[in-house]
């Protein structure tokens, strides 16, 4: 666990750069995340999965690819395109929350 | 008279059937078993047919014969499950059951069919399962004429049932091929979504090695988009592709389709469950165990075995109107089969990740923890014994349900 300031907003992020407390999130903080993150621009198809993700994420953990999926209506290949590489992480990351549970 | 009714004769749901014949009142409660199928599979031992280790005979039986006297047992598939009418509708003469007390046993299954272009023309040809019984005799039956060439291993999505099952795939095969002559022949990559070898940072690690020392090629964060038989190609989401001759995948895992009728699961139609006390998110009179649960541990019987342990005393508990006290901690335990004789094992739960050190089991350990033995591998061939004689039966084993961080090294 450690603080670091992101988007002049001090934040405490664990070893993984995943923020801890998902109050400190604002949406200034998630586009400078998105932009460490290699995503320079968040579109309205971008925030709607990360509304999505703060609004049904339980225990301060982003849900899994599947339930962004079938919550959303966006096919997987829709999300890949959106924040390429790994999805759930990517946007766990970016929306201020907990890795999804599940990798076990 | 009240009814306790329990759904799934599984690893989960015998062993509950055998703790509340022991506990129950049976002048006072009726124990209703239901289960789709008459067999009953030892699962873990899939994973040896393959390689003509273990035979078909030597993983199934009668499902009867491990359920106690004073058990009702009724056949049948599962239409919907009713928690707000306390009832269950049965597939057979759409029968109905109320019910007083549920436990919900219904495990997890494959379903290929989430995968595009997985079950067409190669299924069962040269792409297999073998977390099913069909698929495993398949796949050994195949493996005995197989000449060799390129073999992917695949994982489609996260959960799966026994997370370490396609590492141990990977070193049998390593094994199998080895012990054949014609290592030199067969090309072995593993694709998995994970990061790593593993979940867990220090297995992952040590497993990460194996595969580098074995000549296995580890495809990492790799999402499969879709399987191409013609080309025989699987493609990821990110662009990658990947040629097999022989496709082995453990396809997406899904909970029962009782649990999609009845809409009383996630998107993966797991039922939420609360972490600690095994009950329904939603109803107090509901218990979900096993793989049939959204719980953040391994799908594994050796979790449903420690998560026995705890349910019962919280079902009997609620009988007798009190709250829920004992906990689950996410408790797992697994030995991995490394090939040559050797194994591996592994001890952990919710908040603890598997650590190096010793395992102590009165009797015959200690058992080395994330380092590989020949006693680890004996006991995985032990294991198969008691889980026939001792663990179905619901009888005390020599392990805690809860971990113990005796003879574990941080």
């Amino acid at each position: 666990m450690s603080n670091k300031v992101i988007a002049g907003v001090p934040v405490q992020v664990n070893a993984e750069g995943f923020m801890t407390n998902p109050a400190e999130w604002t949406k200034d903080v998630a586009i400078e995340i998105a932009r460490e993150e290699g995503l320079p621009e968040l579109t309205d198809a971008h925030w709607k999965v990360i509304d999505f993700c703060r609004s049904t994420s339980e225990d301060g953990k982003s849900p899994t690819l599947r339930t962004i999926t079938n919550g959303t209506g966006l096919t997987t290949k829709e999300l890949f395109a959106l924040f390429p590489k790994g999805p759930a992480k990517k946007v766990a990351k970016i929306a201020g929350l907990g890795k999804p549970e599940g990798c076990v | 008279m009240k009814t306790f009714l329990i759904l799934g004769a599984g690893t989960a749901g015998t062993m509950m059937a055998n703790k509340l014949a022991h506990h129950l009142d049976q002048s006072e409660w009726r124990i209703l078993i239901v289960d789709k199928d008459e067999t009953h599979y030892y699962q873990p031992g899939f994973l040896f047919i393959p390689f003509g280790i273990y035979g078909p005979d030597d993983v199934r039986r009668a499902k009867r014969r491990y359920l106690p006297q004073g058990v009702e047992v009724i056949f049948s598939g599962i239409e919907r499950i009713e928690p707000d009418a306390q009832r269950v509708i049965l597939t057979r003469n759409s029968q109905v059951v109320y019910y007083d007390q549920l436990i919900i046993a219904t495990g997890t299954r494959i379903v290929p069919e989430e995968t595009p272009g997985l079950k067409d023309a190669g299924w069962r040809q040269n792409v297999f399962d073998f977390y099913t019984f069909d698929g495993a005799v398949a796949l050994s039956k195949f493996l005995r004429r197989w000449p060799g060439g390129r073999v992917v291993v695949n994982v489609a999505e996260m959960p799966i049932k026994c997370p370490v099952a396609p590492l141990e795939f990977l070193f049998l095969a390593h094994a199998f091929f080895h012990e054949r002559g014609m290592r030199d022949k067969v090309e072995i990559v593993y694709a998995t979504p994970l990061p790593g070898a593993f979940t867990k940072p220090r297995t992952a690690a040590v497993m990460g090695d194996m595969l580098k020392d074995r000549g296995i090629h580890l495809e990492s964060e790799f999402n499969i988009s879709e399987v191409d038989n013609t080309r025989q190609v699987v493609s990821s989401y990110d662009g990658r592709e990947l040629n097999y001759d022989l496709l082995v995948t453990i396809p997406v895992h899904m909970g029962s389709t009782a649990i999609q009728n009845s809409g009383i699961g996630d998107a993966l139609h797991f039922v939420p469950t609360d972490k600690q006390s095994l009950q329904s998110k939603k109803w107090p009179n509901v218990w979900v165990i096993g793989d049939a649960t959204n719980l953040p541990s391994s799908k594994a019987g050796s979790v449903a075995h420690f998560e026995a342990d705890i349910l019962i005393e919280n079902v009997l508990r609620a009988i007798d109107g009190l709250p829920p006290s004992a906990c689950f901690d996410g408790h797992a335990n697994c030995f991995i089969e490394s090939g040559f004789g050797k194994g591996f094992l592994i001890d952990f739960n919710y908040d603890t990740e598997p650590l190096p050190g010793k395992f102590p089991m009165p009797g015959v350990g200690p058992f080395d923890l994330l380092k590989e033995s020949e006693a680890n591998h004996w006991g995985k061939v032990m294991f198969r014994w008691m889980y026939w004689n001792l663990l179905l039966r619901g009888a005390e084993l020599p392990f805690e349900s809860q971990m113990s961080m005796v003879g574990k090294v941080r």
